[in-house]
């Protein structure tokens, strides 16, 4: 099949679908990759790079919508390159179908196929081709270094000859992909970052990064991110109520705010209040993640950077991604790479448009002249649904001992009671017995108990090499022989010989293969 | 040498046994350890053949160093792969050798009684059976029970470990084969080895000894014949264990207190080895050795999905892609000879930077601790090859695992199924991982013959093939 990727036209947009790496492996896949002349410009790809790699360079986009089966862009089409898919044809792009139905219609009336990245389904088999995970990751390390920008300050404190710097602190509300790309930034620069989720179960995963979670002290509202297949659901009036206190109490000390948080296909919720801009120190920084939404900060103007009256810098920015258009060219077409290794099963070149399999039912809107959109609930939950926590209960000190006592008591009634069956055992053995065996008898009894007390230190690992040793020193048979040897009788010297024979062959080859294994063992 | 020396270099022997047990708690004291064994050995053999009442020094040396010759052979050839049939086949020599002195002692005794019985002069005896002379009748008979229980274990290790020993090495079909009648021609077996006993000490002569010899042997044939390949590291540690415990019976039958010593220590190692075994199994002993599964209590979960194979490629893919890497190998990776090939990969993907540590479930391989030894073989350093419980909580954190031929030990339904077989069977939860290769030769069962919905898991992908094929091709393609 042909790919073909045209030059983006929206305005600003520096990102392309197609890089000279992806190109070669779609090359692998049995494709023919195609580019509209500098469409990679912007990204710093030139058309020679491109042609280089292997793809065809054509010079404008009417060209390419004809010579190509498929293309492939980053941002939705508008009307004009709708007009120019024909029947059959395939777009893959970002195409947010719930909001563009209009264009979902045209696209139909084309006869076109349409697969949306953006509706790629959540599950873990598809991570690969999830482009929005993947322009989120480059949102949250660019929102970092954006407010890094416009921030006055060192991010990570020093004690230098000239004074001591703090560090500086930086919180950032909702711990999505985005959220959690800027903690893991904000981390290794050296800020002290402080994290806030909805979704308690995220809590491990900001730990994991190194922030601290902003615990909020909620009974009842748990969200069980499982439900909404990983995303945030609305929350109630009283939690938000509380939220926004905890906001409050922190907004004074906080030098960064990244504020991410987002609720699928609602507007963004208020959550960074002008009096929470107000009570921030002058030079501070907040960025809004969530501007194209309306922003979580009553202040953010999308694509824009505002400064408060307290000197407070609000960026409302929108095209993170499209700023580090390298990076996220380079992810996006690996994105769209991924999605063709899933159409193109037997990597022969032949795209199977398979509408059974979860991923590419839920990315697909358009196909042969009907709307799929909104595609059926997947077969399998992206998230198994989180456990119930079970809490231990919490034993009082007394409860504790009670418990302690009792667990020393049991054992010494049962070590107690092997003991005393032990010893009337032996007593009973030693009454009838002679002499000569009941010493034997004890150095077998205690043979055995430093026994079980030496094995049950022996590292796992080494039960091969402990199989082998024991084997060798049972060899230690070879002294009963050797006391027989001696004998009159032809046939006890012949037997005894023989096990003298197979007890050394055991000695020895015991013991130097054990050698040869534990040789082997080398530390790294 | 007198016999005080000799009690001397016994008590060190002894002493140097138990430190070279106790140094295999660790890796670098295991190196030690071994020489502590050696010394110990030497002392002991080197105080017996000097010490009193030993003759046919000509005899002893010819064959000491035969049999050490063919050890030392042995020792340089074996592969690693090939070591649990060694020690299978070692612990049939001590079997063998515990029988043959076990007969000997019988055969001293007659001597003994019968010069007695003529008024002969008892002071022309040498050795072992001057001891015997000096025996009273009570400790005549204590004695004949040592003989009869060192050579009822004798005997039943020896083909124990022979039938083992065919099973490991392939020369025996490894499915459980038992005669008609199964359990209860071993209980009349043994019914009829005692009954032989009572007529020992009854006085019956050696030919009971005999017949006894030759029923004990099929006990041990018929009771390992019906044991399958997976159950085989319970089954050589508890022919580990009983021939420690035929070395302690046969040092009660000479009255050795070395003997007595190490034949314990063996035994207990054996046996706290076949303990560690049976609990990884979540299976008893008793479980094991009789063969089979333990009832099930219902019908099997259903399993839904499906399994979707994967190549070369895509292993690759995700491998380049991922940080953190476990390895989990079985019997599969030893078949395979794929250790090594293993081990590359290993050594690629850290040079990478990348995190790569193994899981070795208790029961992996043939043998307690087959797949370390394996490893250690191929050149994996031992600290990043970890137990079961040290890794199983971070496989959630994991996003690349690849299972090497093992199936029940990555068996999910051990918990997720109560009435599976293998229910509350400790497993490596592998499934928590991001994603999950299985390297497997086909679609069938492992040998337990349960399913195994790990296979089936959306995460799961299936790569066919032989495994070192398999790896060898994943190494072609992983930078």
């Amino acid at each position: 099949m042909k790919i073909g990727v045209p030059a983006e036209i929206f305005p600003g947009e520096a990102r392309v679908a197609l890089t000279p790496d992806s190109a070669q492996h779609l090359k692998k896949l049995g494709h023919e990759a195609f580019v509209q002349s500098g469409a990679g410009l912007k990204a710093g790809i030139s058309d020679a790079a491109y042609a280089d790699a292997g793809v065809t360079v054509l010079p404008d986009a009417r060209a390419l919508f004809e010579a190509v089966d498929i293309v492939a862009k980053v941002r939705p089409p508008v009307e004009a390159e709708v007009d120019m898919l024909r029947a059959g044809q395939t777009l893959i792009s970002f195409f947010w179908p719930a909001q563009n139905e209009a264009l979902m219609e045209r696209a139909k009336s084309r006869g076109a196929t349409v697969i949306a990245m953006d509706m790629v389904p959540r599950i873990s088999r598809a991570q690969k081709m999830d482009a929005l995970s993947s322009m989120a990751n480059i949102a949250g390390y660019r929102a970092v270094i954006e407010a890094g920008n416009n921030f006055g300050r060192f991010f990570t404190g020093q004690v230098t000859a000239a004074g001591k710097i703090p560090p500086a602190k930086v919180l950032v509300v909702g711990a999505g992909v985005a959220g959690l790309a800027a903690i893991g930034t904000s981390v290794s620069l050296g800020a002290i970052t402080y994290a806030f989720d909805v979704r308690p179960e995220v809590a491990e995963q900001i730990e994991s990064m190194g922030a601290e979670f902003v615990f909020l002290d909620f009974e009842d509202q748990t969200q069980d991110g499982a439900a909404t297949g990983g995303y945030a659901a609305p929350s109630s009036p009283e939690f938000r109520e509380k939220q926004l206190a905890k906001f409050r109490e922190l907004a004074p000390e906080m030098d960064i705010v990244i504020t991410t948080a987002l609720i699928p296909g609602r507007d963004a919720p208020k959550l960074w209040l002008k009096d929470m801009v107000a009570a921030m120190k002058p030079g501070s920084v907040v960025v809004d993640l969530a501007a194209e939404k309306g922003g979580n900060c009553d202040l953010t103007v999308m694509d824009e950077k505002v400064v408060s009256e307290n000197g407070v810098t609000v960026i409302g920015y929108t095209d993170f991604p499209s700023r580090m258009a390298a990076q996220a060219s380079a992810l996006y077409a690996t994105n769209i790479r991924h999605m063709m290794t899933d159409l193109t099963p037997e990597k022969d070149g032949v795209v199977v448009h398979d509408m059974e399999d979860d991923v590419i039912r839920g990315a697909t809107v358009v196909h042969q002249g009907e709307i799929t959109f909104p595609p059926p609930p997947p077969k399998v939950k992206a998230i198994a649904a989180a456990k119930p926590k079970d809490k231990p209960k919490e034993l009082t000190p007394e409860e504790k001992r009670a418990a302690e006592a009792a667990a020393f008591r049991k054992q010494t009634i049962f070590q107690v009671g092997v003991l005393a069956v032990g010893a009337a055992l032996m007593g009973l053995i030693g009454l009838y017995a002679p002499d000569a065996f009941m010493s034997h008898f004890i150095v077998f009894a205690l043979a055995c108990f430093v026994g079980f007390q030496v094995i049950w230190n022996v590292s796992h690992s080494l039960h091969t090499p402990l199989m082998a040793v024991t084997n060798a020193i049972s060899g230690i048979v070879i002294l009963g022989a050797l006391l027989q040897v001696g004998s009159g009788s032809w046939l006890v010297v012949i037997l005894a010989a023989v096990s003298i024979l197979i007890a050394t062959i055991n000695i020895v080859g015991g013991f130097l293969v054990t050698r040869r294994m534990l040789a082997m063992f080398q530390k790294s | 040498m007198t016999y005080g020396l000799v009690s001397a270099a016994y008590i060190a022997a002894a002493v140097l046994f138990i430190l070279s047990l106790g140094g295999l708690s660790g890796q670098e004291s295991a190196k030690r350890a071994v020489w502590y064994g050696i010394v110990g050995m030497a002392a002991a053999v080197g105080a017996t053949v000097f010490g009193p009442g030993v003759g046919h020094f000509a005899v002893i040396a010819v064959m000491i160093a035969i049999g050490a010759a063919v050890g030392a052979y042995v020792a340089r050839k074996v592969e690693m792969t090939e070591m649990p049939q060694l020690v299978a086949a070692l612990h049939s020599f001590v079997g063998l050798a515990a029988v043959f002195i076990g007969l000997n002692a019988q055969i001293e005794l007659n001597h003994v009684l019968a010069l007695r019985e003529a008024g002969g002069d008892m002071e022309t005896l040498a050795g072992f059976a001057q001891k015997l002379a000096h025996k009273s009748p009570v400790e005549i008979s204590i004695l004949k029970v040592e003989v009869f229980l060192g050579i009822f274990i004798g005997a039943v290790t020896f083909t124990g470990s022979v039938v083992a020993f065919g099973k490991l090495a392939g020369k025996i079909d490894g499915k459980p084969a038992k005669l008609p009648g199964g359990h209860a021609i071993n209980a009349l077996a043994l019914i009829a080895a005692i009954a032989l006993g009572y007529l020992y000490f009854t006085g019956a002569g050696i030919w009971t000894l005999l017949v006894m010899t030759l029923i004990a042997g099929f006990i041990g044939w018929h009771l390992i014949m019906g044991i399958g390949g997976a159950d085989m590291p319970v089954v050589v540690s508890m022919l580990n264990s009983y021939s420690g415990w035929a070395a302690a019976a046969i040092g009660f039958t000479l009255g050795n207190d070395l003997l007595i010593v190490t034949g314990a220590l063996v035994g207990s190692s054996g046996a706290i080895l076949s303990y560690i075994m049976c609990r990884a199994m979540n299976r008893s002993f008793i479980s094991v050795i009789l063969g089979g599964f333990g009832g099930s209590g219902g019908p099997a979960m259903e399993i839904s999905g499906e399994m979707i194979a994967i190549d070369a490629d895509g292993v690759a893919m995700a491998l380049n892609d991922a940080d953190s890497v476990i390895i989990v190998p079985g019997y599969g990776m030893a078949v395979a000879q794929a250790q090594q090939s293993v081990s590359e990969l290993t050594r690629r993907l850290r040079a990478r930077g990348k995190n790569v540590r193994f899981a070795i479930h208790p029961v992996a391989g043939r043998l307690p601790g087959h797949m370390n030894v394996l490893l250690a073989e191929a050149k994996v350093p031992y600290d990043i090859v970890l137990e079961m419980d040290e890794i199983n909580d971070d496989f959630p954190e994991t996003d690349v695992v690849i299972v090497i031929g093992s199936n029940d030990i990555v068996n999910p339904a051990a918990q997720e199924d109560p009435n599976s077989p293998i229910a509350g069977m400790p497993v490596l939860e592998v499934w928590k991982a991001k994603q999950v290769f299985v390297s497997k030769r086909g679609q069938g069962t492992g040998y337990s013959g349960i399913e195994n919905p790990l296979f089936y898991k959306e995460n799961t992908r299936m790569f066919y093939g032989d495994a070192k094929k398999s790896l060898d091709e994943l190494l072609t393609r992983v930078d």
